[in-house]
């Protein structure tokens, strides 16, 4: 599966080139022309983006990381979710990066097919890093009041973390 | 955004007064402003590739083929944006792309579609935290950065978490949208 995906892509490509010629169209320029429009995208990303990481920063050294995982704790408790893994839930949903190493480090230490390991790696993917999405799709769209938007997301992604540790159980 | 922030900020500061940990907290802020850069500079090479590929599928008919394909499910989600093409078919890529774990390439499609959705608008409408809640949800059928992590420590098998994980996925996305919903109606 992961074959197919890899060939995917470059198929893709070819057989888009193929398309555009075949409608006399120049498919290079077609895609230095998108590849153009992607620098400008980026643009719109940026301030978002620096905004984020540096609160992200900021959060991690001010021990609110520590705290929101202690708070957290019991609640994860009553619901399933292995102790282990509180550190990831409260970072998810924050920073991509840090969830990535988390989740890394959790694996390696409890094993790959471990309880801890199989739930952070569900856990892993099948949710994303909101409030990147909500910072990064507002920011570039322009909207100052985004409504209910956090909350809905923040339910979504508690309910992946919960399934997360169920499946682990229930799957294997 | 402002409140978010603000609240992010708030619980820093209480945060590092009650844990006596003041120093190195402008430190962060500059640190964490380097990495968003770094981020940015690590993003424009797969950006510009994915647009390139998104500007080649809309000027071949692509596009229009992969919305008809996900269109029976997206054009009920987002019917006032399915009017219009441009968006639908940026929807379209954006959908497809999460699923096959793409996220660098439903990005800039997503946010083309959140652009035009808005309108000029400093207001959410209830489409556009729709497209939001599904993005933050992620619906993906091969995690594939997972798959690769689990490989790389030793994992044998690094794909047998997928039913899980579609299960998983698909709990989360229907709970997002149906708070979503829920949320619209109670606060109209």
């Amino acid at each position: 599966m992961a074959a197919i995906i890899d060939l995917l892509i470059p198929a893709l490509l070819a057989v888009l080139c193929c398309a555009a010629l075949a409608g006399r169209r120049d498919a290079y320029t077609l895609l230095i022309t998108g590849a153009g429009e992607g620098l400008s995208l980026l643009k719109t990303i940026f301030p978002p983006l620096v905004i984020l990481l540096a609160m992200v920063e900021l959060l991690q050294a001010s021990g609110a990381m520590t705290m929101l995982t202690q708070v957290l704790s019991p609640v994860c408790r009553l619901t399933g979710i292995p102790p282990e893994v509180v550190p990831l839930v409260v970072i998810r949903p924050i920073s991509g990066s840090a969830a990535l190493a988390v989740g890394g480090s959790l694996i390696a230490r409890y094993g790959v097919d471990s309880l801890v390991g199989r739930t952070t790696a569900i856990l892993l993917g099948s949710t994303e890093t909101t409030f990147y999405t909500v910072s990064v799709y507002f920011g570039a769209a322009g909207i100052k009041r985004t409504r209910y938007t956090i909350p809905a997301a923040l339910i979504a992604d508690f309910t992946g973390f919960l399934m997360a540790s169920f499946t682990a159980r229930a799957f294997f | 955004m402002t409140g978010i922030y603000l609240i992010f900020l708030l619980l820093s500061l209480v945060c590092a007064l009650a844990g006596g940990n003041t120093h190195g907290l402008t430190a962060a802020l500059l640190e964490g402003a380097r990495q968003g850069v770094n981020l940015c500079i690590s993003l424009a090479g797969p950006v510009s590739l994915w647009c390139g590929l998104s500007s080649l599928l809309r000027e071949t008919g692509g596009m229009k083929g992969l919305s008809r394909l996900v269109g029976p499910l997206l054009s009920k989600l987002f019917p006032q944006a399915w009017q219009s093409m441009e968006i639908r078919e940026a929807l379209s890529g954006n959908f497809s792309a999460n699923l096959l774990g793409l996220g660098s390439a439903a990005t800039p499609l997503g946010i083309r579609a959140a652009v035009a959705m808005a309108g000029g608008q400093d207001t959410a409408s209830v489409e556009l935290c729709r497209l939001v809640v599904l993005n933050t949800a992620s619906v993906q059928l091969l995690p594939a950065t997972v798959a690769a992590l689990r490989a790389s420590l030793g994992s044998t098998a690094p794909l047998d978490i997928l039913p899980a994980v579609w299960v998983t996925s698909l709990c989360s996305v229907a709970a997002g949208l149906l708070a979503a919903w829920g949320f619209s109606k109670w606060l109209r």
